[in-house]
């Protein structure tokens, strides 16, 4: 090393030395900062056009957007689109996939955290994150042709013994071929399994050790170290993660698409009907998209489907912010 | 010789058995755990078993990957996705030019400079609102900017920018979490040489968190070409070949398989799980790069 000519003036503390902002410092954080406003800047813009879009053919609707079940959007002329089967159709097979999909979360986060060898719980948690990493519209195609008719012995034996009970009467659609919520429902399920288990485990990994470790001191199970400590503690990134889980499931298009059976008829609230969520109604539409008063409606149920993933997302998120011990 | 009341312990023993209640609620319990981890397990090899048996020997062929379905018709056999491959390539690689730059500038200004600031909490909040974001609805962000306001035709670009959307908050968050990790000790180790703020950004901080934005970045391309329905609604299908991002139909791997399906004879399925399986191939070698990558872009700890 080489050394430098010494200064033999000690540095003196009456003078403030001057802060030197070199230009390199302005032109760079000038780019970051002009990075965050400009995304800030942007989904404001995307939204304004949105509701720009949306708002004629609104006015052009003649029937009411909220609870009419009809839609009929091909005719620019002639609109006459509700978006209230859609939304319930939407709400419920991801009701219905989050019901499934929960406990056997929490049954895989506890594994990986608590249950499995330390030295196997990685090879498994990339395993479960695999799940995760395969595109929709494989499940879709998966689910189609697939899981439907290997589930057909299922949905019949359901539909004969619990058929008296709305949820398993017989739906709009035909059962046997398996183009149904039901289905739908099991494999948005199996796609929502890997997000929740991944933020679950991130919580249950920090359960306290000096909790983990008293529980175990005074004899308890594994189970009841679970049930102690690990569960009152994850609690809430659980219910966050399942959340989350939910809003991904509200927003599933292709995988939907593929599976649901399209009826004319409406929604009866069982799990054998058919139908459209909003988003596989949207992407249904998507090659009609020619006029932009059509295109305005499908916009318009695009934003109630936004609307709802915001609130869920925001109840998700509201779970978890202020909690110190998950940071 | 008897044992007397003085050999009879006078308090019963700390520990105890434990009962057969307790017992038999632990082990259902542990079965419960390990039935849901095997649940999870059997629809991901059930569903990779499917898509491998049905469209693996398409792939192996060389005309997959040098031929598109040019001229064919959905009875005739032969002919390649070569066009869908190269659409998906290009539009992830668009997609990831436009949105890693953004996103990494965005986690720099919110962990660097903008810690607490207003613009920070909405900016956080904007990424927020876009990570929950369907990808449906943003492709109808896109189409309500690209086509309908701006009056520019449907392409694989516009597909782009719908991705960015999808892409942006997936690495800002990833990003910005490396960034806080990297120790302040750093940081004024840098600062006490003299070095400027923006230098000590980009040649200490950055790329100490690189090997892992790097992988960040991987995974979230992986994710986005997989993606469908932005291209079901910002670019037309077709069977040719088409180089240009800017102008005309231009194919993807999902939105092969989407026209594909509609073809209801054996042709037609066998091309759809080929593409199938070349979409896998495709995030699977991805996903290895990204770890391959990480693990040359470490930095050396010794």
């Amino acid at each position: 090393m080489e050394s430098r000519p010494h200064d033999p003036r000690p540095p003196s503390a009456d003078q403030p030395a001057k802060v030197i902002v070199r230009p390199g410092d302005r032109i760079f954080s000038g780019l970051a900062k002009s990075a965050g406003i400009l995304i800030v800047v942007m989904i404001a813009a995307i939204g304004v056009f949105l509701l720009a879009q949306a708002v004629p053919s609104l006015i052009a609707n003649k029937a009411n957007f909220l609870f009419s079940r009809e839609w009929v959007a091909g005719d620019p002329t002639n609109l006459s689109f509700g978006v209230l089967d859609l939304l319930l159709v939407t709400v419920f097979s991801s009701i219905f996939a989050l019901i499934i999909a929960m406990p056997i979360s929490l049954g895989i986060a506890l594994f990986l955290t608590q249950y499995a060898p330390r030295r196997l719980a990685r090879p498994f948690a990339y395993v479960i994150d695999l799940l995760a990493a395969v595109p929709s519209i494989i499940y879709g195609l998966w689910g189609a042709v697939v899981l439907a008719p290997t589930l057909e012995p299922v949905t019949g034996w359901l539909n004969s013994v619990f058929g008296w009970l709305f949820l398993f009467e017989t739906g709009n659609v035909d059962r046997s071929i398996g183009q149904t919520i039901f289905t739908a429902g099991i494999v948005l399920a199996v796609m929502l399994l890997p997000i929740i288990t991944a933020i679950s485990r991130e919580v249950f990994e920090r359960t306290p050790t000096m909790q983990i470790e008293g529980a175990l001191a005074l004899g308890a199970t594994r189970w009841e170290v679970v049930r102690t400590t690990v569960l009152p503690f994850g609690k809430a990134g659980y219910i966050s993660a399942s959340m989350l889980g939910l809003g991904r499931a509200l927003g599933e298009t292709i995988a939907v698409m593929i599976i649901l059976a399209t009826t004319s008829r409406t929604f009866g609230w069982s799990l054998f009907d058919g139908g459209d969520t909003i988003a596989s109604k949207i992407a249904r539409a998507a090659a009609e998209f020619n006029d932009p008063r059509s295109a305005g409606a499908y916009i318009a149920a695009g934003l109630v489907l936004f609307l709802l993933t915001f609130v869920v997302n925001a109840i998700a998120r509201s779970f978890i912010v202020g909690k110190k011990e998950y940071e | 010789m008897t044992t007397t009341d003085l050999q009879r312990p006078a308090t019963a023993p700390a520990f105890q058995h434990i009962s057969s209640g307790r017992r038999a609620k632990n082990m259902t319990a542990t079965v419960l755990v390990s039935a849901a981890f095997v649940i999870a397990v059997a629809p991901l090899v059930w569903l990779l078993w499917t898509v491998l048996e049905k469209g693996f020997t398409h792939v192996l062929t060389a005309d997959w990957w040098q031929k598109s379905l040019a001229g064919l018709t959905g009875r005739q056999e032969g002919g390649g996705a070569y066009h869908a491959i190269y659409g998906t390539l290009v539009q992830g690689l668009i997609c990831a030019v436009i949105a890693v730059p953004i996103a990494i500038m965005v986690a720099i200004y919110l962990v660097e400079y903008g810690r607490d600031s207003k613009l920070a909490k909405w900016i956080t909040f904007t990424v927020d609102i876009l990570s929950g974001v369907p990808s449906i609805v943003a492709a109808l962000f896109i189409y309500a900017l690209w086509v309908t306001t701006l009056g520019l035709p449907r392409s694989a670009f516009a597909v782009s920018l719908s991705l960015v959307l999808l892409m942006i908050p997936v690495v800002v968050r990833t990003t910005e979490e490396l960034l806080k990790i990297v120790p302040d000790e750093l940081r004024e180790a840098s600062y006490a040489l003299g070095i400027p703020k923006w230098k000590t950004i980009v040649k200490i901080v950055v790329p100490t968190a690189l090997s892992g934005i790097i992988t960040g970045i991987m995974l979230a391309v992986a994710r986005v070409m997989g993606e469908t329905a932005p291209v079901l609604i910002l670019v037309g299908y077709t069977q040719f070949i088409n180089y240009d991002p800017f102008g005309g139909n231009m194919a993807s791997l999902p939105l092969f398989m989407n026209s594909e399906r509609l073809t209801t004879n054996e042709i037609g399925e066998a091309r759809v799980w080929g593409a199938a399986v070349t979409l896998i191939l495709i995030i699977t070698v991805i996903n290895l790069l990204a770890t391959v990558i990480s693990r040359l872009t470490a930095v050396k700890t010794k």
